[in-house]
């Protein structure tokens, strides 16, 4: 293997809990979103787009569909001779082995794959978030800096800043401090869960972690605060733009929906910026003489005959006449028979719809059609 | 088991959709919004599990190297066979007729040691099982077998064909090469299975004779000699010969049955894939009878058209029966009927681009 100088460690095994029935059979960075992506598509996409060509993807819980949809990375132009994709599951050795203890723990298991491409950085990022990013400026940014680490940070809402990792800078951006969930927080700058390490720091520091049996083998919650306890160069490298986790229902609903506004913050169809997916080999969306489709996002495959309103249409739904569709969410291959009323709805892919049922709530609530079963959940 | 290698055969294929083959040969006009027209021979082959096919071409292949790369698409990037791109061998054009052609890569069909070679062209929008046809070959015990539609467009008068008739045993008697066809003729789609051997036969002896110019003349001229079977294509496929009956055609799309045929029935039609985002409709977009391809935004009204990937149609803007490749940019407010924009053509805003009568073209990156 030939040196790398930064190569991503991608976690991407995490179950998604609060994504209830949706993740009973996947990952939540295999949840589909946007008309077409899964939600790992983003990160894949950024280190393709960023230059990083080396990416190895941590999986655990329900690996299989992130498994045969990465395949050997094409989609994303990562077939490569030298580096390119490699997931990396939990595996057993002579000594026995383990799951993924934690962030730090999965990385820690793999540092033999580190090691074969002697890396100068490590790009450590989560398969769980929606965002576009140049990595490379990042990594430009640590350099200058000579930092030891550097922590992607975003400003969020004062009254939101409970819900993240806080870091608390001085002037020059150096992280003095950081406060997991703090109740009472110093400043609004989350962290994104985008880190660079320096491969020595980050080895020593690893392997450090592991040998203390009270860890919990987490970044945020151990390697972070260690560092910053050691005095280290972390430093915080401030993003702007659209950052989403679609931890819950109700946040990848609106994350959906952002994307029907006439100006969406976060740009899916960017020349310069290609949000790479595996295709599905589809024909062209078939809109019929009675439809009416507006403020919606319709993929390919699609074959339309009712009303769509303020919707994301994934490849190969069908949605039968005098059905309407409003303020929902249409995942792969759902038929929708006739005279259907959808309202503030999730339907998981696959899903059949007979003629005639009315689904979803009025008030505002988002129901999960999922395994043939509505769930409802309370805004 | 069998080996079977494909040949789509461009030696010959006519230029004559106007302005839509001035730059590009008539295999790679788009078509169905997201396509171009080699895509469905190439599929077939595909999904017939064929894969070592070889594009025999001799001009104006610049777009369609573009588009089908490795052969990746198709699943024909392969260490074991794979794509076969064949530009001509030297740069003279010799005569009309594909022998020469054949001949050229005579060693393709030697070094590949299959038992059978497919040929078919680049301009049949089908989907067809190329596995039946070899099938109803070797039950007939055939040397040769044509594969034919009874011609039922009676819009064909005026164009050429290749007309064939059979006996009660389906055995080819007469194969009467570029003739006006009748309704209800049954009409030879350039698609011929037989074994490589014979095909390396027939064409080291029409070179050595110089008797025939094509392998089709060769047939035609040898029925008594070969055991040439007709094979019936029940499906659905397209007769393009002109701008005319390209617009016909591609509207045709616009009925269900049609794109279920084509692109459900049997295997996926494969493309050269953009990465392009959903669709998206804007609040004042009205879309009736059409179809449309990833990477349109829409805020304008479109009827009865066909819009390929990544074109964007301002407020108020008006589309009706038209066809609308690539990229184009059709400003507020701007009208659009009857006519095939080609790739990025530009439309300003209030423009009018209508046509009376004739569907008409607009050249590659016109501004209007």
């Amino acid at each position: 293997m030939s040196k790398k100088r930064c190569v991503a460690m991608l976690l991407a095994g995490g179950q998604g809990t609060r994504l209830g029935k949706l993740t009973t059979r996947l990952a939540k960075p295999a949840v589909p979103f946007g008309g077409k992506y899964r939600i790992i598509d983003f990160t894949l996409s950024n280190c393709s787009n960023s230059g990083i060509d080396t990416v190895g993807v941590l999986t655990q819980y329900q690996p299989y569909i992130l498994n045969s949809y990465i395949g050997i990375g094409s989609a994303w132009d990562l077939d490569r001779k030298n580096g390119g994709v490699s997931v990396l599951p939990p595996f057993l050795g002579q000594k026995g082995g383990e799951w993924y203890k934690g962030t730090a723990n999965a990385i820690y298991q793999n540092m033999y794959y580190l090691r074969q491409y002697d890396p100068e950085y490590v790009l450590v990022i989560s398969g769980d978030h929606i965002y576009r990013m140049d990595y490379s400026e990042m990594l430009d940014y640590h350099e200058e800096k000579g930092a030891d680490a550097t922590i992607a940070v975003l400003e969020v809402p004062w009254n939101e800043a409970n819900r993240f990792g806080i870091m608390n800078t001085d002037d020059d951006d150096r992280i003095v401090e950081f406060q997991e969930k703090p109740a009472e927080p110093k400043t609004n700058l989350a962290s994104m869960g985008v880190y660079i390490f320096s491969w020595k720091a980050l080895e020593k520091y690893l392997t450090e972690d592991e040998q203390n049996p009270n860890s919990s083998n987490d970044f945020g919650k151990d390697i972070i605060p260690a560092m910053i306890e050691d005095q280290k160069d972390l430093y915080a490298y401030s993003f702007s733009g659209y950052w989403k986790d679609v931890g819950t229902l109700q946040s990848l609903w609106e994350a959906n929906m952002d994307l029907l506004d006439d100006d969406p913050d976060l740009i899916l169809n960017d020349p310069s910026w290609r949000i790479y997916s595996v295709n599905p080999n589809q024909p062209p969306q078939y809109i019929a003489p009675k439809a009416n489709v507006s403020r919606s996002l319709v993929n390919e495959g699609c074959v339309v005959y009712g009303d769509v309103y303020r919707s994301v249409l994934f490849y190969g739904v069908h949605v039968g006449l005098g059905t309407t569709i409003k303020n929902s969410i249409i995942m792969p291959d759902v038929k929708i028979g006739a005279n259907v009323k959808i309202e503030n709805a999730i339907i998981e892919s696959g899903t059949v719809i007979e003629d005639g049922m009315e689904l979803g709530n009025k008030d505002g609530s988002i129901s999960l059609i999922a395994d043939g079963e509505i769930v409802s959940v309370p805004k | 088991m069998r080996k079977v290698v494909g040949v789509i055969n461009l030696i010959d294929e006519k230029n004559d959709l106007s302005e839509l083959t001035s730059h590009r040969s008539f295999a790679s006009v788009p078509f169905a919004g997201r396509y171009r027209l080699i895509d469905f021979s190439l599929s077939s082959m595909t999904n017939a599990g064929i894969n070592t096919v070889a594009v025999f071409t001799r001009e104006k292949y610049r777009s369609l190297l573009d588009h089908l790369g490795s052969g990746k698409e198709w699943d024909l990037d392969r260490h074991q066979g794979g794509l076969f791109f064949q530009p001509p061998a030297s740069e003279e054009r010799i005569e009309n007729g594909d022998i020469r052609s054949f001949y050229e890569n005579l060693s393709y069909f030697k070094r590949s040691l299959s038992n059978y070679v497919v040929v078919t062209n680049g301009k049949l929008v089908w989907n067809v099982d190329f596995n039946s046809v070899i099938d109803e070959h070797e039950e007939n015990g055939a040397d040769i077998t044509l594969v034919y539609k009874p011609c039922d467009d009676p819009y064909v008068s005026g164009n050429t064909y290749n007309v064939l008739y059979t006996n009660e045993e389906n055995r080819v008697e007469k194969l009467n090469l570029d003739v006006e066809p009748l309704p209800g003729d049954d009409v030879y789609l350039n698609t011929f299975v037989m074994k490589s051997s014979l095909l390396i036969s027939i064409v080291e002896e029409s070179m050595e004779t110089g008797k025939y110019k094509s392998v089709n003349e060769a047939i035609a001229s040898n029925l008594e000699r070969y055991n040439v079977h007709g094979c019936h294509f029940g499906g659905y496929v397209t007769f393009i010969d002109n701008v005319e009956s390209y617009y016909r055609y591609s509207m045709e799309l616009l009925d269900p049955n049609v794109t279920q045929e084509l692109f459900y029935n049997k295997g996926p039609i494969y493309t050269k894939v953009k990465h392009e985002a959903p669709a998206k409709y804007d609040e004042s977009s009205t879309v009736a009878n059409s179809l449309i391809a990833n990477g349109c935004k829409i805020s304008g009204t479109v009827e009865n058209s066909i819009l390929f990937r990544g074109i964007r149609v301002g407020k108020g803007a008006i589309i009706r029966n038209s066809i609308i490749m690539q990229k184009c940019e059709i400003g507020e407010g701007a009208v659009i009927e009857n006519v095939i924009l080609d790739k990025d053509v530009s439309v300003s805003p209030h423009e009018k681009v209508t046509s009376e009568d004739e569907p008409r073209v607009i050249a590659k990156s016109t501004v209007i």
